[in-house]
């Protein structure tokens, strides 16, 4: 298994596995998970409605689109994906969270091809897809390069790689570590580690190595008072990349 | 890609057949994205909001036995406020009723003994909200409902005149049962089913009521002079009596007393009706005479516990009940109608499921407070002026005629009746979802 699992570090999937049932409790562990979700898959959604040219307003805006969520978690945000029209597979290396996530979207009605599998042993097969998520998760894997090289692999002629991640600035040491870890409690300490967040300049020079290019760079910001998050220029903390084969 | 897994139905080939969110079909089941029970002004308009912005693809079906009766046309007007109206307009139904509308131009409040002669004018509102644009209409209520039938149609909303006799819910889903059809299931229930909302009891959510002791005698007249666009709201002391301005020469009049003699009055004879009738009226507008039988309807104010159950919501009377004093009861509900549409488009534009408790709790955030808020001002207004005192005669003119003389408080109260305060919906604003 070592050799297909480059790119997964075993102690951030137990971390993770450990977590297990609380993924779709929005009061629990994951609520900021919950809470972010509007934000991200407003931006995500648009993202994607202006890259396939298709009507944000509809409601199954990205009917057809081949989707891969990468650590896809409980399912979070495979499931919105797929009411909005896609043909969703989400992977993640925790059999947990994928037992978890197809319970789930069974109850929920919904079809999403779930599978406890690697992307890399997803991208040895051959598979590909419009559309390459991984958002989340470059903070957790071992190695950011391959894992990057690996997504876009993933991704077919004329598809799209969307990444979101932390930054490794002393403002998300603040609020993502000490804030969202340790003084409001909202994720278990040690969830992150801010050694392995990855700036948007260490991020784009890892796309460009891998044959891609950012189209566009978005920050997330936490809103205290409402609890709500919302999309901002400013990249220090939380971003999103939506990046596109070169040439 | 890889074969699709083997929990979902073999459409992934086709193509277009593909359709996540409508899941595994059951057989002899139909599906629909939202069931509304009630065909009222609010279930309509939902019905109405929701198309908009859940967009052509989304299946709403609304149940209502009385669809199938002609619209019963009892000469009864409503007023609509400003908010509500650019709902209406968003929504593409003002533009059939809006000729049938008379704006309310300018309101007056006095407070005094039925058989004072002089009434004082304590307050005095000019009511636009923006300009040119009036704070409230008086819409006959048999034009809007033919109106919001119609748009119904042509935006191919489901309707069924059947009636709900059962429901189930839990997370996946809710099913209903109509008399003589199978078994519908749908993502979300709204029940705008009334004040007595048997969808609510089902659902085994309390509901707290209380009535006043009170009811309303309403009718329309005819009177000999020009009301030029002047609502007047009287406080006499068995409660409030209202002229409210309709088309030509004609008011709607909504004249409050105890029940009892409530009761008494619309029995009497007409000449000794007619006496009671002009005492309160006064002669201001010339000669006058009711055009529609007068009818006495109980006062009350109610609210339910909770707005919401599992992927259920109330809207309207169904969810709460207010004293008609200030005329917002219809305009609650049409609040209702904008927070639950525009809490479901925002949840479902992002794929998130739209009938959760997440949505539901958003939505019920949204107008609890602001109808618990109206139903206190309502009940609180209708206390203070219900009553015989002297000393709280004295005292109530005195704050109303603070407030005359306080141009942006009086602005605020406008707005405030127009439905323009707080956090307020896109649809109220005028804009589509």
């Amino acid at each position: 298994m070592s050799e297909m699992n480059a790119t997964v570090d075993p102690a951030e999937v137990a971390r993770f596995d450990a977590l297990g049932a609380q993924w779709w409790d929005e009061k629990g562990k994951m609520a900021p998970l919950h809470a972010m979700n509007p934000a991200r898959l407003a931006f995500l959604r648009d993202a994607l409605v202006r890259h396939f040219s298709r009507d944000a307003r509809a409601l199954r805006p990205l009917k057809g689109l081949s989707i891969l969520d990468i650590g896809c978690g409980g399912g979070l945000l495979s499931e919105p994906l797929a009411r909005m029209g896609g043909q969703v597979r989400g992977i993640d290396p925790a059999p947990g969270n994928v037992d978890i996530a197809r319970t789930h979207a069974a109850a929920s009605g919904l079809a999403v091809d779930y599978e406890a599998v690697t992307a890399e042993e997803l991208a040895s097969r051959g598979d590909r897809f419009d559309v390459v998520v991984a958002l989340e998760v470059v903070e957790h894997v071992a190695d950011v390069s391959l894992f990057v090289r690996t997504a876009g692999q993933l991704v077919a002629d004329g598809g799209v790689l969307v990444l979101s991640t932390l930054n490794r600035t002393a403002k998300s040491f603040a609020l993502a570590i000490v804030g969202a870890e340790y003084v409001l409690r909202w994720l278990p300490p040690g969830t992150h580690r801010w050694e392995k967040f990855i700036t948007p300049e260490e991020l784009e020079a890892t796309l460009a190595a891998a044959g891609f290019t950012a189209r566009e760079k978005v920050g997330l910001a936490y809103e205290p008072f409402s609890g709500d998050f919302h999309l901002i220029e400013d990249l220090s903390v939380n971003y999103f990349m939506v990046a596109e084969r070169v040439g | 890609m890889t074969g699709l897994n083997m929990s979902e139905p073999q459409a992934g080939h086709t193509g277009t057949g593909f359709s996540a969110a409508t899941a595994v079909p059951r057989a002899d089941v139909a599906r629909a994205d939202v069931a509304i029970v009630g065909g009222g002004l609010a279930g309509l308009s939902l019905a109405l909001a929701l198309r908009q912005g859940l967009g052509p693809d989304a299946d709403i079906v609304l149940f209502d036995p009385y669809l199938s009766h002609a619209t019963v046309d009892d000469g009864r007007c409503s007023a609509i406020a400003a908010g509500a109206r650019r709902m209406l307009t968003t929504l593409g139904v003002w533009q059939h009723v809006g000729a049938k509308a008379q704006p309310i131009q300018t309101m007056v409040v006095t407070d005094s003994r039925t058989k004072d002669v002089a009434r004082p004018t304590f307050l005095t509102f000019d009511g636009d909200v923006e300009p040119g644009e009036a704070f409230a209409h008086m819409v006959p209520n048999a034009d809007l409902q033919y109106a919001l039938i119609d748009a119904a149609r042509s935006a191919g909303i489901d309707l069924r005149a059947q009636s709900v006799d059962d429901f189930t819910a839990d997370r996946s889903g809710v099913s209903l049962s109509a008399a003589g059809a199978p078994q519908l299931s749908a993502q979300l229930l709204v029940a705008c089913d009334g004040a007595k909302s048997r969808i609510r009891g089902m659902a085994g959510i309390a509901n707290v009521a209380w009535g006043y002791g009170q009811s309303g005698i309403t009718f329309a007249v005819e009177h000999e002079r020009p009301h030029e666009g002047r609502a007047e709201e009287h406080f006499l002391p068995p409660g409030p009596f209202a002229i409210l301005p309709l088309p030509g020469n004609r008011s709607s009049i909504v004249w409050t007393e105890r029940t009892e003699d409530a009761d008494r009055i619309v029995a009497l004879p007409s000449i000794i009706f007619q006496e009671e009738l002009e005492q309160r009226f006064g002669h201001r507008l010339g000669w006058v005479k009711p055009v529609t039988k007068p009818r006495a309807y109980p006062l009350g104010f109610a609210m339910a516990r909770s707005f919401i159950g599992e992927r259920l919501a109330l809207v309207g009377d169904a969810a709460h009940l207010i004293h008609p004093i200030a005329g917002q009861g219809l305009n609650m509900g049409l609040r209702d109608v904008a927070a639950l549409a525009e809490a479901v488009t925002d949840a479902a534009r992002v794929g998130l499921d739209f009938a959760g408790p997440a949505v539901l709790e958003r939505y019920q955030r949204w107008r609890r407070f602001d109808t618990l808020a109206m139903g206190v001002a309502t009940d609180g207004l209708n206390r203070l002026f219900s009553n015989r005192s002297d000393a709280l005669r004295a005292v109530r003119d005195l704050g109303l005629g603070l407030v005359d003389r306080m141009p942006r408080l009086k602005g605020l109260f406008i707005r405030d009746a127009a439905g323009l305060t707080g956090q307020v919906p896109k649809l109220l604003r005028g804009e589509a979802l």
